[in-house]
């Protein structure tokens, strides 16, 4: 398949690797990974926040990244960005868009994908070739559970990689406390959210908490790094991604 | 804004300053000191667990859960598309079986009509079912001014009433207290206790049953909600567990009800849905204790004086808008506040209204509005939730709590004018609708790293305010030295994709000469 990758504008400058494992991963798996050059932001944080009328141009700019009939699926490594395509451009596009805008998002919506699905779903595998001998705890972000409907999708590709610990995380399906500028405007709820979910996390003894959203991650590895854990966070895709051949050198965290 | 002449006046909201439908300070300063409180903390973590657990067990054992949730969802939004008519049929049906039917605009109205129906009868105290409709217009502090004591009956709604604090939970007003306090309560309280009440809660239960039972039978007026009221028959319905409503129901002479207009149902049989969604959502029970249901007066048999106050209050105003509608179908039933991880942090106190917890961040904008006055408490309410999407699951009648928060955010966000995050937003914005503005600055942040942000761990520990908050408990990374595109992009890119292509390829030929 010619998949277009969407790198997301948080994957693409802070978490670089993220994005790499899923280029790489998809190229594995033998398919023609293209990155629409001009591509930016979905608009998610503008729309959560309240703002509609200030991401008009970049639901537009997805649309005219990704519109491209020779692109069979537009695949991103988070659950939340998948979920701002599908849901929220159609929002947008009907209030503040005309009817072109309107119909490019239609077209994408229906070939956008969180990374998970996108295997599991329509490449129909859960083998991809994976390993990683480490203990590994996997937290299902609110909008890849709840949004997407992936289900145990994720879990099913962890299973199958070789070596691999797999430690159930308890109390899984409740939010880590991020919600974008949740965690800021609503810091200290957001804060007592985190503490419970890195309680459950810790108790798993696990090396590697993973998620299929680098956002949420960035808040629970944020706090798990702040005290000294031990613990790391790694996106779904850098796990999926390492093989014997080029294993992910897993360096232990500060304690 | 000056209104276009010929456009319709907004219908209004409830009005500034009256009820319980607005806190005096923001959700995140209100919650501040929520969450300080180990024991409330506790006692939530605790009760929502408790409560979460059951209601999974009691809506997962019925195979037709999803088609009930979807029957209340659509009876509702029949309701909702044609409540003035089925209004005007409960009116006429209350009226032909005897009773009274009062039409209040507001809660100054209600409480005025509530008022004068008690002093008509000559009573100076009433007893009272646990009702939210009379808690959002503030009936009790309204009677009291008036001279006339009102007497809450339901247990959790006692408690509160004798510490002379505010609910904190739909369904269980008191959860923030524990056993320990509520024996304080009563021992300060109630006149005549036993000295040696001890904590035991049965025993609590007992001292509060005695003081009860006078009430029921010396007390003449009782004042009720309603959780249904249906409009072919002029039934109302109120469901509960501790018989303390049936008592209120049936001993006093005369009996007036408070009902919000969003609780009627068109028939008879649709109680048929909702009394299984309720309790099951609710109390996570298969049925409640107590289903009570009148119509009108019955000679001879309970009340003989029958009021029904049929309220707005902002109802009409939350018709008014396509989206915030939905937020009427709700029951009541608080499944959202049990599941919602903001909820059981914070507390129900930190949304300052009758109607916490993520329906109350929807319903209570809606109702009392969001702009009255300069940073009105009630515009931080649809910011009050991670947008986590629990409480959607949890709803019985399919309430879609996160899109509507998300439409009140952007309300709120058009309502007010140039802010410094209107600002931030419209800069991110044209930064990302431009790639190359986009690629500069992300040059400029992994720039930033070999300047030495971040130090020698890489790791940013303290960031200047708005995201303080973050940074309090968080440590940020430091902007990685290159962006995934700028990797891409490079012979290093390139090759790394080259040599996963080579691998995978040759990983399915093995593959597939193994299967030969």
């Amino acid at each position: 398949m010619r998949i277009g990758l969407f790198a997301t504008c948080l994957g693409d400058t802070l978490f670089p690797e993220a994005v790499r494992s899923t280029a790489v991963l998809l190229a594995r798996l033998g398919h023609e990974v293209v990155f629409p050059p001009d591509q930016t932001c979905c608009g998610q944080m503008h729309v959560n926040t309240g703002y509609q009328r200030e991401p008009v141009p970049l639901v537009r700019n997805f649309a005219d990244q990704f519109g491209d009939a020779s692109i069979d699926a537009v695949v991103m490594p988070s659950g939340s960005c998948a979920g701002s395509v599908r849901h929220q451009h159609e929002i947008v596009a009907e209030r503040y868009g005309d009817a072109v805008l309107r119909a490019g998002v239609a077209t994408v919506k229906a070939k956008t994908y969180e990374l998970s699905e996108f295997l599991v779903d329509v490449l129909g595998v859960t083998q991809v070739g994976a390993y990683f001998p480490h203990r590994v705890t996997y937290h299902p972000t609110c909008h890849s559970l709840r949004m997407l409907r992936v289900g145990d999708k994720p879990l099913r590709l962890l299973r199958a990689v070789e070596g691999i610990d797999l430690a159930e995380l308890p109390e899984a399906d409740s939010c880590c406390g991020f919600g974008g500028t949740f965690a800021v405007k609503n810091a200290e709820t957001s804060t007592a959210m985190l503490q419970d979910k890195m309680r459950h996390v810790l108790s798993t003894g696990a090396a590697v908490c993973t998620a299929g959203d680098s956002s949420c991650l960035m808040h629970i590895g944020g706090g798990l790094s702040r005290i000294r854990s031990g613990t790391r966070t790694l996106h779904l895709a850098q796990i999926l991604g390492s093989t014997r051949t080029a294993p992910y050198a897993l360096m232990e965290a500060a304690r | 804004m000056s209104t276009f002449l010929g456009m319709p006046a907004a219908p209004p909201r409830s009005p500034y300053g009256t009820g319980n439908l607005r806190g005096d300070r923001k959700f995140p300063e209100a919650a501040h000191d929520e969450l300080r409180n180990e024991q409330l903390r506790r006692n939530l973590g605790r009760a929502t667990r408790t409560i979460r657990t059951k209601r999974l067990h009691v809506t997962g054992e019925l195979p037709d859960w999803e088609r009930l949730r979807d029957a209340g969802s659509a009876i509702k939004t029949d309701t909702m598309n044609r409540l003035p008519e089925l209004l005007e049929q409960l009116e006429q049906k209350v009226t032909d079986r005897g009773g009274t039917v009062h039409w209040a605009r507001d809660g100054v109205e209600a409480n005025e009509i509530v008022t004068r129906l008690i002093r008509a009868t000559g009573s100076s105290e009433v007893i009272k079912v646990k009702s939210m409709a009379t808690q959002e217009i503030g009936l009790n502090e309204h009677l009291e001014a008036a001279g006339i004591t009102p007497y809450e009956t339901d247990l959790a709604e006692l408690i509160v009433q004798l510490a002379d604090d505010k609910p904190s939970h739909i369904l269980v007003p008191a959860i923030h207290r524990n056993r320990d306090e509520i024996r304080q309560i009563f021992l300060d309280e109630i006149p005549g206790v036993d000295p040696d009440l001890d904590n035991v809660p049965a025993h609590l239960a007992a001292a509060a049953r005695a003081y009860l039972r006078e009430k029921f039978m010396t007390t003449k007026v009782a004042v009720s909600g309603a959780n249904f009221g249906i409009a072919e028959t002029g039934t109302l319905t109120v469901v509960e567990s501790e018989g303390n409503g049936r008592m209120c129901l049936t001993l006093p002479e005369t009996l007036i009800t408070v009902m919000g207009i969003e609780k009627v149902l068109p028939r008879y049989q649709d109680l048929e849905v909702f009394l299984q969604l309720l309790p099951r959502s609710s109390t996570g029970e298969r049925m409640n204790p107590y289903t009570s249901m009148w119509t009108g007066v019955t000679p001879g048999d309970g009340p003989q004086d029958f009021h029904l106050v049929l309220l707005d209050n902002g109802r009409t105003a939350a018709l008014a808008d396509t989206i915030g509608r939905e937020a009427l179908n709700c029951i009541r039933c608080s499944a959202c506040l049990n599941v919602c991880p903001v909820y059981e942090r914070a507390g129900g106190h930190a949304y300052g209204s009758t109607y916490p917890g993520p329906i109350g961040a929807v319903l209570t904008p809606q109702l009392a509005g969001m702009h009255a006055v300069k940073d009105d408490p009630n515009s931080s309410l649809p910011y009050a939730s991670s947008l986590c999407g629990a409480c959607f699951d949890a709803c019985p009648v399919k309430i879609d709590i996160p899109s509507m928060l998300v439409e009140l955010r952007h309300q709120h966000t058009e309502q007010t004018g140039t802010t410094a995050e209107k600002l931030a937003m419209k800069a991110a914005a044209t930064v990302m609708k431009s790639p190359r503005i986009y690629t500069a600055v992300q040059k400029a942040a992994s720039f930033s790293r070999s300047v030495g942000v971040g130090g020698r761990d890489r790791t940013v520990s303290r960031l200047p305010a708005p995201f303080d908050g973050w940074s309090d408990s968080r440590d940020t990374a430091a902007p990685p030295g290159q962006s995934f595109r700028s990797w891409l992009a490079s012979a290093e890119g390139a090759a790394a994709l080259r040599a996963a292509a080579e691998e995978g390829a040759a990983r399915r030929a093995g593959d597939h000469q193994e299967e030969q």
